[in-house]
């Protein structure tokens, strides 16, 4: 086969905001006929790279050629003029028009300026009996579910004789079935000539429908390949950046008594068993004892942020039971896990933790507080004493309770949310990416307080993106993959960086 | 095109699931908002008839004088239903009205220019300080509320530049306008105003129902985020519908002119609030996207008929509209809280 000139071909685009360089120079060219999955952890560049095509976002620099021919979108209208059709992650239709209006809105079929419902709707039952999909076309959009929202928005991008079509995690809300039938449709359309360009976190899913790959890595192309060419494990060290040797080095560090650990007669603090939740995470066993550390690898969007919060009652469980001291509980809000003495740092410090207007004080002595109520304050002396204790024992530099939590830095404020749960003595500590984004020195001095509180007795479970960090840190290991536990390990010598990423590749536990 | 390829055998979708059922339809119904407001406007009038008939309640022009009284609130309120419906507001309509009249009232009575070219002008001043009050919110991205709050001022304001002090019109083509009746059977008429104000109603249906223009007012305050990547040209919109509801605030204006045939820098002061509250009367979402016009025409009918039911009892202050106004407020914006809750 001879390579077809691309319908779409970006070159060099760049887009810099205040902060960051969200992409450097990126081509990305996308064939007729081909289904090209777009790849990359979050902060990557997808995103942008698709607001960019489709003219959500003008870039700083670069070109944009459709069928050869320069364009620019200044506007998401004049890039659906030229045939970009968009289906984005979260679902961008209108819920209070009906399900034909959302199909057709822009294209409704008129005559003399006065719109004709009955071929309107006619068309849209027509477009959507095709997709095979069976829903009332007069009815509200928001008498749906999601997924079937979902799947009317991907027959209103597919319904307009598209030449590129942009997925953007279109299946996150679907069940396997629906991802059937879109797996189908999407096949069909690229027979029929449409450039599809497919983002997704679910790495199976790029090897059942998928023919080329582009995989970008902090803002740049890290590589352009045949899903052919490239197997799982190569796809996954591509994304994640580092070969597996230099990972091996890094994870060469001593395991502790780990064996022993799980060996161990202590009972288990909190026992999951089945405990799941339809679009979240599912069910899935687990264990943590007093002084354990059970760490959590696996991609984004594999689960693992959703498994915390289960556990912590952030989400509720639809299956299964919890058991903590070996009582079964139902947790319906944080509130029922804090006073069960869990404790969750959010991997989103700045928007579900810190508050950066309020001292390093209040915000200290915030979940305390929260804990014993409002009726009960907890003296000045005593704020001051415990604030400035915990200041000490997690050195947050500067030590001055009365600086704005908005102006330490990075791991400063990471430790300051550590305080915070700390102070209220919690016997499981849920840390979700707690080491994500700070320094190095930052992240060595957290790592230590992890082992120094797990041996003081503190269960803990540590969710990281790092391997080598989950490895050198826990007692259990878990694998998270397409929202299942796929494995749980005892961490030990034996267990290699290799074998956790061929299994976050793969999904098979050897 | 082939046929589907998709095999769905395998998993027949049910009808019934996939369909909303049929009571929770009624509950989480768009139109019940409507319904309700039409159930309370028959029993109002009903509650009045049975308590009034002696005095002639139940004479058709009650009903009539319910258009006749109310004309100029019902096509401010139409055009406040544009704005709310795209998710904006409008706090300008009372303003704009007072300075329609006051326009009118000079030009007509002091400066002897014919009406026939008094009235567009006066529609063409609205419809561009509307337009220009859309083009600040679209192009700053400022709160409409900041935006019609500044429009509200500014043509009070306007008001007094013109003349400081009322204006009697005694023009002959106004008094003849304003004395134009049409007859109705059952010895009842309507006024000019109130047909006007019925047209406006008719084209306001049509545009919101039947152009693309009026579905995109809906797309607007469905989600505008979603309408702007589904390439519905989010800023032409909204310009377009604050130019509706500036010109509806002007014809507003020129109708209460002709009702009350003078110009008064005064006149509807605090008018946009009615017209706002029929429309939420009316069961139309302030957040937008979901509501009818046919809804505003019944949030109007309500409120005159509130006014006129305390004219009735005679020994009621007229605050007492207010009261119920504000009870009636309370009660739908409850009732839309409710079925929101409903509907998630």
């Amino acid at each position: 086969m001879t390579d077809p000139s691309p319908v779409l071909e970006m070159t060099g685009i760049t887009k810099q905001f205040p902060a960051v360089r969200a992409l450097d120079g990126v081509d990305f060219r996308l064939l007729p006929g081909e289904i090209h999955a777009l790849l990359g952890e979050n902060g990557a560049g997808k995103s942008t790279l698709i607001k960019v095509a489709t003219g959500v976002q003008e870039s700083d620099a670069g070109t944009i050629r459709l069928g050869g021919v320069p364009v620019r979108f200044p506007a998401p209208a004049a890039a659906q003029a030229a045939g970009i059709s968009t289906v984005y992650q979260e679902v961008n239709l209108c819920p209070n028009l009906s399900v034909a209006e959302n199909i057709l809105i822009g294209r409704e079929p008129t005559r003399a300026g006065r719109i004709r419902w009955k071929e309107l709707e006619r068309q849209a039952a027509e477009l959507v009996a095709r997709f095979g999909l069976d829903v009332d076309v007069s009815a509200p959009l928001d008498a749906y579910p999601l997924a079937v929202q979902q799947l009317v928005a991907i027959v209103r991008a597919a319904a307009v004789q598209a030449k590129v079509l942009i997925l953007d995690e279109p299946t996150s809300s679907l069940d396997r079935q629906e991802v059937t039938r879109l797996f189908e449709l999407m096949r069909r359309l690229r027979d029929e000539g449409v450039a599809i360009c497919f983002v997704t976190h679910f790495l199976d899913q790029i090897y059942e429908v998928c023919d080329r790959m582009t995989v970008l890595r902090g803002g740049r192309v890290v590589g352009e390949h045949l899903v052919s060419d490239l197997d799982q494990g190569g796809l996954v060290r591509l994304m994640v950046g580092r070969e597996l040797a230099e990972l091996d080095e890094l994870a060469d560090h001593v395991r502790t008594e780990s064996a022993q650990h799980t060996e161990d007669a202590a009972p288990a603090l909190l026992h999951a068993q089945g405990t799941g939740r339809r679009g979240g995470i599912e069910p899935f066993d687990l264990e943590v004892r007093a002084g354990e550390v059970l760490g959590l690898a696996g991609l984004l969007g594999s689960g693992r942020t959703e498994l915390a919060r289960l556990l912590f009652g952030a989400d509720q469980a639809d299956s299964g039971t919890l058991t903590v001291d070996g009582e079964a509980v139902t947790l319906r809000s944080p509130a029922d896990a804090i006073e069960r003495g869990i404790a969750f740092c959010s991997e989103d410090r700045k928007a579900e933790g810190l508050i950066p207007a309020l001292t390093v004080r209040e915000n200290i002595i915030l979940a305390m507080q929260a804990a014993r109520g409002w009726i009960r304050p907890v003296s000045a002396r005593q704020r001051d004493e415990l604030v400035s204790q915990y200041i000490t024992a997690l050195d947050i530099r500067p030590a001055n309770p009365d600086v704005l939590a908005g102006q330490l830095s990075g791991g400063n404020q990471q430790k300051l949310l550590l305080a915070r749960w700390l102070i209220t003595q919690p016997r499981l500590l849920i840390l979700d990416e707690p080491t994500r984004g700070i320094d190095v020195g930052a992240k060595a001095e957290i790592q230590k307080l992890v082992v120094s509180l797990s041996d003081e007795g503190m269960a803990m479970v540590f969710i990281s993106a790092e391997l080598e960090e989950v490895l050198r840190l826990s007692h259990t290991v878990g694998v998270l993959r397409d929202r299942r536990l796929v494995a749980t390990w005892a961490n030990g010598p034996e267990l290699g960086t290799d074998q956790v990423l061929s299994t976050i590749a793969s999904g098979v536990h050897e | 095109m082939t046929a589907p390829v998709l095999d769905t055998s395998e998993t027949p979708p049910k009808r019934a699931a996939d369909r909303p059922k049929r009571f929770a339809a009624l509950l989480g119904s768009k139109r019940l908002p409507v319904y309700v407001t039409a159930a309370l406007f028959v029993a109002m009038y009903i509650g009045g008839y049975s308590r009034y008939q002696n005095l002639n309640f139940g004479t058709g022009q009650v009903v009539a004088n319910l258009f006749v009284d109310n004309c100029y609130l019902l096509v401010a309120a139409v055009g406040a239903t544009f704005v709310i419906l795209s998710g904006g507001i409008d706090l300008s309509i009372g303003s704009m009205i007072g300075f329609t009249t006051m326009l009118t009232a000079f030009l007509v009575q002091k400066e002897h220019w014919p009406v026939l070219l008094v009235a567009p002008l006066a529609l063409a001043i609205g419809a561009a300080g509307g337009a220009l009050m859309g083009y600040v919110i679209h192009e700053f991205e400022i709160q409409p509320f900041i935006v019609t709050l500044a429009g509200l001022f500014l043509f009070r304001g306007l008001c007094e530049m013109v003349n400081k002090e009322s204006i009697q019109i005694t023009d002959h083509t106004v008094t003849r306008l304003a004395l134009f009746h049409i007859q109705l059977p059952g010895d009842t008429f309507l006024s000019l105003g109130a047909v006007l104000s019925l047209v406006v109603l008719a084209a306001a249906v049509y545009v919101l129902h039947h152009t693309r223009f009026g579905r995109r007012v809906y797309a607007l305050g469905g989600n505008e985020h979603s309408a702007l990547l589904m390439g519905v040209p989010v800023g032409r919109t909204k310009i377009a519908v604050y130019t509706v509801s500036g010109f509806c605030s002007a014809f507003a204006g020129l109708l209460f002119t002709l009702y009350i045939q003078s110009g008064d820098p005064l006149h509807a002061l605090g008018l946009e609030l009615d017209a706002i509250a029929a429309v939420v009367i009316g069961g139309t979402l302030l957040t937008g996207g979901s509501g009818y016009v046919l809804g505003t025409l019944l949030g109007v009918l309500v409120l005159g008929l509130i006014k006129t039911l305390i004219s009735f009892e005679g020994t009621l202050s007229s605050w007492w509209t207010k009261i119920a106004t504000g009870a009636l407020l309370l009660a739908f914006i409850l009732l839309q809280r409710v079925m929101a809750a409903k509907r998630r």
